[in-house]
């Protein structure tokens, strides 16, 4: 726990896990996406199904989508700021199992340039959020260092040729992870970084035989956003 | 972050380092940044703190039709000089209020520690800074030793009604609160420590039963009662009255009785003011469904 912790954050009400953490979901997703959202189905579960609204989780989860951050007063407008850039979304719930944080939430996003996602995420509380689960294979990053999640066959090699694409570009690895949904089927490869990944460096990862899908959490600031 | 209350005062009698400084030095290290980028760190806070406070609008209600709107009419009957308190402690009340209830209606604050205790912090700081023309300078060193005492509260209990109950975020917000008043009244750490204790263990068992799982009823006016425990708590360790249990021991008390609560009596909305019948029908009311029962109510 840091000093910043107890004597902040600056936020917008009423609940750290409920509000805050609810934007921190929908900007870590967006970024995810890697594309303007024009498309969002919001589905809640548990807490944040049965007191979301109250809490006004639904209206923080948009506001995420476009891009705010915690503190911007503009989060209880989000649902007319987003019909303005012609964001589309709905709202409902879903059962995602006992096993599932009470406040999980999942979201089906399509994205300016056509590209989709999937993804199910969890407010852990005090703001902070967990990314639990991408287009149905399993993951487990908070979105505070830049992410590569790489889904590939399960095969030999990929990893290795993952680390030594990031070697070359100076990356260094914080965490790692790897999942299966069994052997020889689909895997997904977690890496948490300490540096930001050129643009370069991914699109040279889509291009290696038995990668199917790249996706990149950047924490920079996108160009020509003007909720950022 | 420090684990131990009684450790930052030894450090204090030792080195002559005060409580408020042991506390950015920290942090510093912590966070590896400059003194001057950590005091400039905890200025935006108290400047955000400010603000909270300032752009209460007392026609707003929260979207649950619950909270808004009762700062204002503690604020009239204040003007009237009516308040039993009197117009200091008064004052406080009111900006607890006031913050309080902008969180509940999605406006911005500063949590400290959690958001639905934001109001208590800000109250006791901004109406002291009012009432004794202080610099701001010595603001952000008491804002410190509200972070110390949170940061030792957070380390040996915790800070989360989901956790520890109320007690663990009015309560600590009160204790926090309680330490900075007393750095404002130039007291020693050992006072700090005290006050902090006290106020503690005034609210040491106080459950988190949120009606329909809001934090509307009761944080909002809980808030209230955090301030005024802090300031009387100040007023009595500068009076050289002193917790008969020493305050990290307290802290400790803290964390067992947390450990031992239900869970209906730790943010699930469930139990105590929830599971009342106004509660229930609150609840009906503004169509949340009911949550899971727990088999150990009662």
């Amino acid at each position: 726990m840091h000093l910043s912790d107890i004597i902040g954050p600056v936020m917008v009400g009423p609940s750290s896990s409920h509000t805050a953490g609810a934007v921190r979901i929908g900007d870590v997703s967006r970024r995810l996406l890697g594309e303007d959202v024009t498309s969002a189905e919001i589905r809640f579960h548990g807490s944040f199904q049965s007191t979301g609204k109250g809490h006004g989780t639904d209206r923080a989860v948009v506001a995420g989508l476009l891009g705010m951050k915690v503190d911007d007063p503009r989060i209880a407008d989000s649902f007319t700021l987003a019909r303005k850039v012609h964001l589309h979304f709905s709202l409902g719930s879903i059962d995602l199992g006992e096993d599932a944080h009470p406040n999980s939430v999942k979201l089906d996003l399509k994205g300016a340039c056509g590209n989709s996602l999937s993804i199910v995420a969890a407010s852990i509380g005090g703001g902070q959020i967990r990314i639990v689960d991408l287009d149905g294979l399993p993951a487990n990053f908070n979105g505070e260092l830049p992410t590569l999640i790489v889904h590939h066959l399960d095969q030999p090699g990929h990893v290795a040729e993952v680390t030594a694409t990031l070697q070359r570009s100076s990356i260094n690895l914080a965490t790692m992870q790897l999942y299966r949904t069994r052997r020889g089927g689909s895997a997904v490869m977690v890496l948490e970084c300490d540096q930001e990944i050129p643009r370069h460096t991914i699109e040279a990862l889509k291009r290696q035989d038995g990668i199917r899908k790249v996706t990149y959490l950047s924490l920079l600031p996108k160009e020509g956003d003007e909720f950022v | 972050m420090f684990k131990s209350l009684n450790f930052l005062c030894q450090q204090e009698m030792q080195t002559g380092i005060p409580f408020w400084r042991q506390i950015q030095q920290e942090d510093c290290i912590d966070q590896n940044i400059s003194e001057q980028a950590s005091f400039q760190f905890m200025t935006e806070m108290y400047t955000a703190m400010r603000e909270s406070d300032q752009s209460y609008d007392p026609n707003l209600k929260s979207s649950s039709g619950l909270v808004g709107t009762d700062a204002q009419k503690l604020e009239i009957r204040r003007q009237q000089s009516r308040l039993l308190c009197g117009d200091f402690v008064g004052r406080a009340m009111v900006r607890a209020l006031r913050i309080a209830e902008s969180n509940a209606c999605m406006k911005r604050i500063v949590a400290a520690p959690t958001a639905g205790s934001c109001g208590i912090l800000p109250a006791v700081l901004i109406t002291m800074q009012e009432e004794r023309s202080l610099g701001q300078e010595a603001l952000i060193q008491a804002l410190y030793v509200a972070g110390g005492i949170g940061g030792v509260i957070g380390a040996r209990a915790s800070l989360a009604g989901a956790a520890g109950g109320c007690q663990a975020e009015i309560g600590s917000a009160s204790a926090m609160a309680a330490g900075a008043a007393v750095q404002l009244c130039g007291g020693t750490a050992e006072e700090i420590c005290h006050a902090a204790a006290l106020a503690l263990k005034g609210l040491l068992g106080l459950a988190c039963d949120p009606v329909a799982g809001l934090v509307e009823v009761p944080c909002v006016k809980r808030n209230v009662l955090g301030t005024v425990n802090a300031l009387a708590s100040c007023d009595m360790a500068m009076s050289g009255i002193r917790s008969r249990i020493p305050p990290d021991e307290v802290i400790d008390a803290m964390r067992s009785i947390g450990r031992k609560m239900d869970p209906s009596l730790r943010e699930t909305g469930t139990g105590g003011l929830a599971a009342t019948p106004t509660g229930q029908s609150i609840r009906e009311k503004i169509s949340m469904p009911k949550p899971p029962e727990h088999s150990s109510e009662r």
